[in-house]
């Protein structure tokens, strides 16, 4: 089958410094196909998109389109070539409307016409199934929604090479089919596709070729038919991986977090969390899955204490049964206040009493380990700061979102970020810099962290690796509860297992584990269950080992469709 | 990654900018002092355009350079005059240093050092007359009442900032006008009637107490009065490095400054450690405050901060907040300072020339971090330059 070249790249090299972000890469495109690129993260993906469509300019090599080699200097000749690009970050205007976001920036000779913007607009999604009201506002729609705008504005600029970077990562599945049956159809009408991507099943799915990216490297080219997921990854990864994890049933799990009734309102007053209530087991990993910003941020950073909760309980079940007590978590005179209660018990499970004894004998008793608690203790943390929290001697540990916005600091290096939750302890007002200092050699070791050593900063560290010190550091400090958000995001497939299997690890050391995921296949591999949330409530929380994708998805967008239902 | 782009017929952009990745030190160095070379450069050249001095032959260019340097150096008396101002800039730069840190842009150490020496001259006008106390207690008592002023200047603004979350920078410049009026109304109140400035002070001066320490026979007068000034300066800048990098506190700080979410994450209150940061930087201005009133000027008018407040922010940042190489730029600063006043006297050329001076050298030095930070490809020499920048 001869089909048309659309465009060529001839020796593509790209360099940031002393980065070379594209080496020698050759590609072609032709009319009339969808063409995946596919490559780990920071494998030159978007920068090799970036210089078709005029942000960067290529160091070396040349692009040509339709025979006649091309000077795409800016995002302005790339349209002029017909060359359209949907960014990952959505470049639209919030208070206007579709149909006015479509047409700025068009510098067309005839007066604006809503009308005529109107049913060209009208024109186009007829003819490609979408589904797009172009007097709706911005702020008004769905990611999904919002992208068909992106998608629409490329088209009304009549391109026929559409470039769309990541365009699955924030979608539902069912958005994703719609979204791939339009790509399909826009292929049918003559137009090429090009799709940036680093999951296999899509590819698999919609493209008719692939192209792998290695290291800025092309490494091969492969007609989709042809190929299979072990083999593309094998290429993507430049090594055989397995890509398993092993998922084992919890052991006898006891209800260590309970949330009831929570509810919070974020600064600007919108009620964010909608009366959340759910368990999360001790040797269990409870996923949350939800479409991006629908409270899994805001639900995690209440547990921890860093939003303060209108109301509802969190409940903390401290396993501290027949635990012996110990001087470093907990004072001497909470320990008095403790015995008088009756909470503390010896060996003999007879109850203690401090009474008559001086701070000495006292003490000597807690250090020969004979002083147990006689019973689990139930916190409630909301109201609590994080700084309480962990002065109660209870050990939350929370990989946030945003790894160098809040879990690390870019500037420090590594010893001084494992600092960040150790730096309290020793009496002096000096800093103990010896023990951060052991504990980053030993998480560079056992995690495998690539750097030159712990004094460089964490920011000149791959994505990867940052977060190997980020989750490395949360594990360390032993916790009863770790809550990771999007642990993932970024990471390259051997990055990413590693967190996995790190997380697996914690649950079978009997930690409850919350993990916060966007990828269903992941959550449905790695968790025991999942809670699915939809703008602030939970819509369900189901087992992870007999629910599909699609019965997740349909719980993602539950109240909306209802919403729709009602109009 | 950012990546600039400039029109141009070609096909090429004519000029475009790349960020580096690392430098070596030594490179970054050189591009300093080649800064500070073109500097020099169009100093002389402004200079020539001048005076007349140094159009009609009468002194060369190179007596021009040779006064930078005998502005400062040329005798004894200017040498420690030097030193003395250094560790005046120094002490005040140094306060700035802690609260600059956790990004909290404090623009009122000029303020602040007024409001100081208005308190240590204030205890010394009350209590001068009282001859029941003696000199050491008097000089403690300005010492506290210049930290205790110093502080509450400083903390004034830190509470809005912790409480309302008010702009600290306008806040801390706007109290820099109510010290300079509140010094004037004390003026007014504390002046005689048909005199024009308060005069200096009868008791309360630092050497009374530097006398009985050394020999002031071994030493000329302005020595003993500069020597525990100089002092101070450099073990504050000591104990300051060692505050900011080895204690808890230092590392607060730092987190503050580097990320208010990382410092909720871990459980900073970041309210408490702005109110303690700005009170100990209210307290160093305190110190300078002091040292002002009591080791040098015995007295105090509008212009007892000499500016040093502001001259002192670019202290700071040029010496990247790390006190011990503040205490070359803080030497930096004075020496082109003096250099360019000797100029002004020696050849002729009145006005706003130091201050003019002052400003190329900088605006030198500053621009050269750009090409510190970014580098430059033109369309020809682009491989050229490219194959420099992997080396």
């Amino acid at each position: 089958m001869e089909k048309e070249l659309a465009l060529q790249m001839r020796g593509i090299t790209k360099r940031f410094g002393p980065v070379v972000a594209n080496h020698n890469v050759d590609l072609d495109v032709y009319r009339g196909e969808i063409l995946a690129i596919l490559g780990e993260n920071g494998c030159g993906k978007t920068t090799l998109m970036n210089m078709i469509s005029g942000i960067y300019y290529p160091d070396e090599g040349q692009i040509i389109i339709g025979g006649k080699e091309a000077v795409i200097r800016s995002p302005k000749d790339a349209f002029a070539h017909g060359i359209g690009m949907i960014h990952q970050h959505f470049k639209l205007v919030d208070l206007f409307t579709a149909a006015e976001n479509i047409v700025l920036g068009l510098n067309e000779k005839e007066r604006y016409s809503l009308k005529s913007v109107n049913s060209k607009v009208a024109q186009i999604t007829e003819r490609y199934g979408f589904r797009l009201d172009p007097a709706k506002k911005i702020y008004d729609m769905s990611v999904s929604e919002k992208q068909t705008v992106e998608i629409i504005k490329v088209l009304y600029r009549e391109a026929d090479i559409l470039i769309l970077d990541e365009p699955t990562a924030v979608l539902t599945p069912q958005e994703i089919t719609r979204l791939f049956e339009v790509l399909r159809r826009m292929r049918d009408d003559g137009k090429s596709i090009i799709i940036i991507t680093h999951k296999l099943n899509e590819v698999l799915e919609v493209s008719d070729r692939v192209t792998i990216l290695r290291r800025g490297e092309h490494i091969a080219t492969v007609n989709t038919a042809d190929t299979c997921e072990a083999e593309l990854t094998e290429m993507m990864v430049g090594k055989k991986v397995s890509l398993n994890i092993d998922r084992t049933m919890p052991v006898n799990p006891v209800p260590r977090l309970e949330v009831k009734g929570l509810n919070l309102y974020n600064r600007e007053g919108i009620h964010v969390l909608k009366d959340i209530t759910f368990t999360a087991n001790s040797g269990e990993i409870l996923g949350i899955a939800g479409i991006a910003g629908s409270g899994q941020r805001e639900l995690l950073e209440a547990i921890y204490g860093l939003q303060p909760a209108e109301s509802g309980t969190i409940l903390f079940n401290d396993p501290k049964k027949g635990q012996p007590v110990s001087l470093d978590r907990t004072s001497l005179l909470q320990l008095k206040k403790l015995a008088a209660d009756g909470a503390l018990q010896d060996a003999d499970m007879n109850p203690v009493s401090f009474k008559n004894m001086d701070s000495k004998t006292i003490r000597k008793q807690v250090e020969n380990g004979n002083v147990l608690y006689r019973e689990d203790e139930v916190v409630n943390l909301r109201e609590k700061t994080p700084l309480q929290i962990r002065q109660m001697g209870i050990n939350l540990s929370f990989v946030p979102e945003d790894r160098l916005g809040m879990g690390l600091i870019g500037n420090m290096n590594i010893t001084d970020n494992m600092m960040l939750r150790s730096y309290r302890s020793g009496r002096a007002g000096f800093l103990n810099r010896r023990n951060p200092k052991t504990q980053a050699e030993q998480i560079i070791k056992e995690l495998e962290v690539a750097t030159t050593g712990t004094t460089i900063p964490v920011r000149r560290l791959s994505g990867g690796n940052v977060q190997k010190v980020l989750v490395g550091r949360e594990i360390a400090c032993a916790p009863k509860v770790l809550m990771a958000a999007y642990p993932v995001r970024g990471l390259d497939i051997n990055s990413s297992y590693t967190i996995y299997n790190l997380l697996n690890r914690q649950k079978e050391d009997g930690v409850a584990v919350i993990f916060v995921g966007e990828d269903l296949d992941v959550l449905l591999e790695l968790c025991d269950r999942i809670m699915v949330i939809n703008s602030g409530a939970v819509t369900g929380i189901v087992d992870a080992r007999s629910a599909t994708k699609e019965e997740i998805g349909l719980l993602m967008t539950k109240t909306e469709e209802r919403k729709e239902a009602a109009q | 990654m950012t990546e600039k782009k400039r029109g141009g017929e070609g096909r090429e952009p004519l000029i475009h900018l790349s960020k580096r990745a690392a430098i070596p030190f030594w490179h970054a160095w050189l591009i300093r002092i080649a800064a500070v070379a073109l500097g020099m450069v169009a100093c002389g050249l402004v200079a020539y355009l001048l005076s007349d001095k140094l159009q009609n032959g009468k002194k060369t260019l190179s007596d021009f350079y040779e006064t930078f340097i005998t502005g400062s150096f040329g005798s004894e008396r200017k040498l420690w005059k030097f030193l003395k101002d250094v560790a005046v800039l120094l002490c005040i730069s140094l306060a700035l240093v802690p609260a600059f840190k956790m990004r909290f842009w404090n623009i009122g150490g000029e303020g602040q050092t007024l409001v100081s020496v208005l308190g240590a001259v204030a205890v010394a006008f009350y209590l001068q007359d009282q001859e029941n106390i003696p000199e050491w207690l008097l000089l403690l008592l300005m010492c506290l009442g210049a930290l205790v002023s110093g502080a509450i200047w400083a903390l004034i603004p830190a509470l809005f900032r912790a409480k309302w979350g008010t702009n600290e920078t306008l806040f801390t410049l706007m109290m820099n006008y109510v010290a300079t009026y509140l010094v004037s109304l004390m003026l007014i109140v504390w002046i005689p009637n048909g005199q024009t400035s308060l005069g200096t002070l009868k008791r309360g001066a630092l050497r009374s107490v530097t006398e009985q320490v050394i020999n002031k026979n071994d030493f000329k007068d302005f020595i003993v009065d500069y020597i525990p000034i100089i002092l101070i300066a450099i073990i504050l800048s000591a104990l300051l490095f060692i505050y900011l990098r080895y204690t808890k506190h230092g590392y607060e700080i730092s987190v503050v400054g580097e990320s208010i979410n990382t410092a909720r994450y871990i459980g900073i209150n970041e309210k408490k450690v702005i109110i303690r940061t700005m009170l100990l930087s209210g307290m160093l201005c305190g110190i300078a405050g002091f040292l002002i009133a009591a080791g040098l000027d015995q007295t105090v008018n509008v212009d007892s901060a000499q500016g040093y407040g502001f001259t002192g922010i670019m202290v700071a940042w040029l010496g990247k907040f790390n006190p011990l190489i503040m205490l070359l730029t803080a030497g930096i600063i004075q020496l082109l300072d003096h250099g360019a006043a000797q100029i002004s006297k020696d050849f002729n050329v009145r006005g706003a020339f130091p201050e003019v001076i002052v400003g190329i050298i900088l605006f030198f030095i500053i621009g050269s971090e750009f090409f510190i930070n970014y580098q430059v490809h033109f369309r020809k020499f682009r491989k050229k330059t490219g194959k420099e920048a992997v080396q």
